[in-house]
């Protein structure tokens, strides 16, 4: 199981020996520490469109939910000088609030989850920019949040807390996905709905907490950017990043048919992702080609997967088919 | 009448293992009605599916207008003129009557542009739906007509290819009495212009009402044959039975407890206008038989919670319990092994075990964390109890036998408490061998005090299986029959819908 995981771990490890050979820059610790912070920033809200992605279903609105909840953070704290926990509590909950309601209109309205989101996509962009009437906003000179500000924000010795907090996010999503109740039930639900529910699992009740749990994470990173970028301008911040998510969790062996993936897989797809991004500044390629290299490595990516998938599951065929044939003619009593 | 349009000789359809068609012969002349009858499974389907080019005879030859054929296509058949009207429509919604008329023989105009020539179109479709005297037009949509106009268009379709021979395999199953009617009558007009038409139907009624000739399937043969005058319910019934049983009964250990299911005036959505009554005792295997499209799938799915009961009380020893969600059915230890075992009750792609403890998961977990090994404990507890043939119990679902799946939902409702169990076609694709260890298990689960309700269709299983068999006919109970009044003949009368005299209650 853990073969696609490895092998992305093997294809990071020899693209990043390529580059560093070709620019040692590519290892120095500054570089080093720079990709990691965005591997966290860019992890983050990749492990909640993962979990939506399992159940069979999709997160289009990431990009505006970071901007309209960056907005909302930065008025809060800027403009009606907010305790900073009280803005990140609303900022947070506002996150699994839209999530939730995604989830409600997937679940109960019946309504396809690529519908639901690309409205959500429009609106919240639109939103935001009304909101501010286009204009960027920034920190100003507030204060008072001096703490957050280094705990999303600043370093661990040489280690981006960004960094370090996407670890221990993925650690603790690995432990719910791999290992609990409600993991089990995703992958259910994602695979066959329908046995799901003949098993008594609430599959509305799975598939809406799966976009909850984006919709947090995407709170919780929507402030990361925040500070990342220390303003928002309403109709650029945080453009697109849905698909970098997306694309993460294909490369990290999710199926957009839902059912498969692995934390491992997200947190690996995030890193090829931010290495290849990396690469094309350390290696002089025109960083106007930056898309087009990440389209073709996930495309290339995906190939070779469906390759080997195909292999592995004839090989099982082959396996099982030939010792049980005898055994299954041999009537009972 | 003499004029032979086609005739199937000695036709035989082989799979493995099994013997569908068994040197069936089967001639249609020009205008002539011909009544199709057999129970589920007799070879109807597999008979018209190679008139239809769809499957390959392994034996014997057609003969179409004096040309031997060893098989057709469903180009030659087409060519032939022979033309389908399908129990599952086979319509575009989207598109209108005239569109789906000449679906893919559409007028072109335009040369290389392939442009649909509209007005040409809907001026060929006009008299055809004319000369059926349909009450819509070739520009309305299909998905605003009813099941027994869209049954026209397809007629329509049928007669716009010329076709000679049309073959209407359970037309009526959806349809209201009226509109069974007109399609009688149009079947009555069909034949006056010389069209012949093969008709499967279980309404026995309909048959006698337009049928020049009934031919009777059973297992596979062509058992007999009925001319005009001798087609009578009775004769027909006599011809479509009498199946040697193999000994299937386990009897059981010790006579049914007292409690178990006791359903009360279930209404379900399939049938919003029957009320469904009967009750199950712990220990027994109750059969429910019927006909396809009787109801009896929407009364376990009614009592297991997936298609809640639209009215009525379902009870377990004497107490009313909550219906409408799955959860709740389970939390009361009512179980279902549906009828779809691919699509309902596994997922394929899981392995053993997860399948296994995917209910009861709850069961092997501590602080919402799952405990493999628990988890492992259980499933090979149910590998070894009901010898599941895999080489682990980490094997994916998919890769095994339809048997040995069957075995793997029953091993996730046995490795909990069930108080009732419903089985909806429990043995359908499973080989011979596997078939009797189901039997073995389903009895096993009845004696441990289990209530036991087996739907089935086929008719060996009903009569071979059951303690005690409830008939069911267009959504409503039609009878009841203990061990002593088992026979073929009492259970396809009362699932056709009439009564058999000596002591069998008739219910709702």
């Amino acid at each position: 199981m853990l073969k696609k995981e490895l092998g992305l771990f093997v294809l990071i490890i020899v693209i990043g020996t390529i580059t560093a050979a070709i620019n040692p820059q590519f290892i120095s610790i500054i570089n080093l520490s720079n990709l990691a912070n965005q591997i966290g920033l860019f992890g983050l809200f990749a492990l909640g469109l993962g979990f939506v992605i399992i159940t069979g279903g999709i997160e289009l609105s990431v990009g505006s939910m970071l901007a309209l909840l960056g907005i909302i953070f930065l008025d809060m704290l800027v403009n009606h000088e907010w305790s900073w926990p009280i803005a990140l509590i609303v900022t947070v909950a506002g996150g699994t609030a839209l999530g939730t309601i995604h989830g409600l209109l997937v679940t109960q309205l019946r309504l396809q989850p690529f519908v639901v989101t690309l409205c959500g996509l429009l609106i919240y962009r639109g939103v935001a920019r009304y909101y501010t009437a286009d204009s960027t906003m920034g920190f100003g000179y507030g204060s008072g949040y001096e703490t957050l500000e280094w705990l999303v924000s600043g370093r661990t010795g040489i280690v981006p807390n960004t960094f370090i907090f996407f670890v221990a996010v993925s650690i603790v999503m690995a432990i719910i996905l791999h290992k609990s109740v409600f993991g089990r039930y995703l992958y259910a639900v994602g695979k066959n709905e329908e046995a799901a529910r003949y098993s008594g699992i609430p599959t509305k009740l799975v598939i809406t907490a799966a976009y909850s749990i984006a919709g947090f994470l995407t709170g919780l990173s929507a402030i990361y950017f925040v500070f990342y970028t220390q303003s928002v301008s309403p109709s650029a911040h945080g453009n697109f990043y849905e698909l970098y998510a997306i694309a993460a969790a294909v490369l990290g062996g999710c199926s957009l048919r839902g059912g498969e993936g692995s934390i491992v897989g997200i947190f690996l797809g995030t890193v090829l992702l931010q290495v290849l991004q990396n690469l094309v500044n350390m290696l002089g390629i025109p960083s106007s080609l930056n898309f087009a290299v990440m389209g073709a490595v996930i495309l290339f990516g995906v190939i070779a997967d469906r390759e080997f998938q195909r292999r592995r599951m004839r090989k099982i065929m082959i396996a099982t088919r030939t010792p049980t044939k005898p055994a299954q003619a041999v009537p009972a009593g | 009448m003499t004029d032979t349009l086609l005739e199937l000789k000695k036709i035989s359809k082989t799979y493995p293992g099994v013997t569908a068609l068994d040197g069936v012969d089967l001639s249609v002349g020009r205008g002539e009605v011909i009544g199709l009858i057999g129970e589920n499974g007799a070879g109807k389907s597999t008979l018209m599916k190679v008139l239809g080019g769809v499957v390959a005879p392994s034996a014997g030859t057609i003969v179409i207008d004096g040309v031997e054929h060893g098989e057709l296509t469903v180009k030659s058949s087409t060519k032939a003129g022979i033309a389908f009207v399908h129990q599952e429509l086979n319509l575009f919604e989207n598109l209108d009557v005239a569109s789906n008329v000449f679906i893919g023989r559409e007028p072109r105009f335009g040369g290389f542009m392939n442009l649909i020539d509209q007005a040409t179109l809907r001026a060929r479709v006009k008299p055809l739906l004319d000369r059926l005297g349909v009450d819509f037009g070739p520009n309305d949509l299909v998905e605003d007509l009813s099941i027994a106009q869209r049954q026209m268009v397809e007629i329509a379709k049928a007669l716009s290819i010329d076709a000679r021979v049309i073959i209407m395999d359970e037309p009526t199953s959806s349809l209201t009495i009226t509109e069974t009617e007109r399609l009688l009558a149009v079947i009555a007009e069909l034949r006056r212009s010389g069209v012949s038409v093969i008709y499967i139907s279980h309404r026995l009624s309909e048959v006698i009402a337009c049928a020049d000739r009934v031919v009777v399937l059973r297992d596979g043969k062509r058992v007999g044959e009925l001319a005009k005058g001798a087609i009578t319910h009775d004769a027909m019934i006599r011809l479509m039975i009498g199946r040697d049983l193999k000994a299937l009964y386990i009897p059981p250990q010790a006579p049914p407890q007292q409690g178990g299911l006791r359903v009360e005036d279930l209404v379900t959505t399939a049938f919003p206008d029957r009320k469904v009554s009967f009750e199950i005792r712990r220990g027994e295997i109750v059969g429910l038989a019927g006909l396809v499209g009787c109801g009896r799938t929407s009364v376990a799915q009614a009592v297991f919670g997936v298609d809640p009961p639209i009215a009525g009380r379902v009870l377990i020893d004497g107490r009313s319990i909550r219906t409408g969600s799955v959860g709740a059915a389970i939390d009361e230890g009512i179980y279902l092994a549906p009828e779809d075992r691919k699509k309902s009750g596994l997922v394929l792609d899981l392995p053993i075990v997860e399948n296994i403890t995917l209910a009861n998961l709850v069961h092997y977990a501590r602080g919402g964390l799952v405990n493999a090994g628990a988890e492992k404990v259980a499933a090979e507890e149910q590998r070894r109890k009901l010898s599941i043939k895999a080489p682990s119990v980490d094997t994916i679902a998919v890769t095994l036998s339809g048997g040995n799946q069957q075995k793997i939902v029953l091993g996730k409702w046995m490795s909990m408490r069930p108080n009732i169990v419903i089985f909806d076609e429990p043995t359908r694709g499973i080989d011979v061998g596997a078939k009797s260890e189901i039997y073995a298990l389903m009895r096993k689960l009845a004696d441990a005090g289990v209530a036991i309700l087996m739907i089935s269709s086929d008719m060996e299983e009903v009569l071979g299986v059951s303690d005690r068999i409830i008939v069911m006919h267009e959504g409503a109970v039609s009878g009841l029959l203990e061990r002593a009044q088992f026979s073929e003949h009492n259970v396809l009368t009362l699932a056709v819908g009439g009564t058999i005299p000596e002591k069998a209650h008739a219910h709702a």
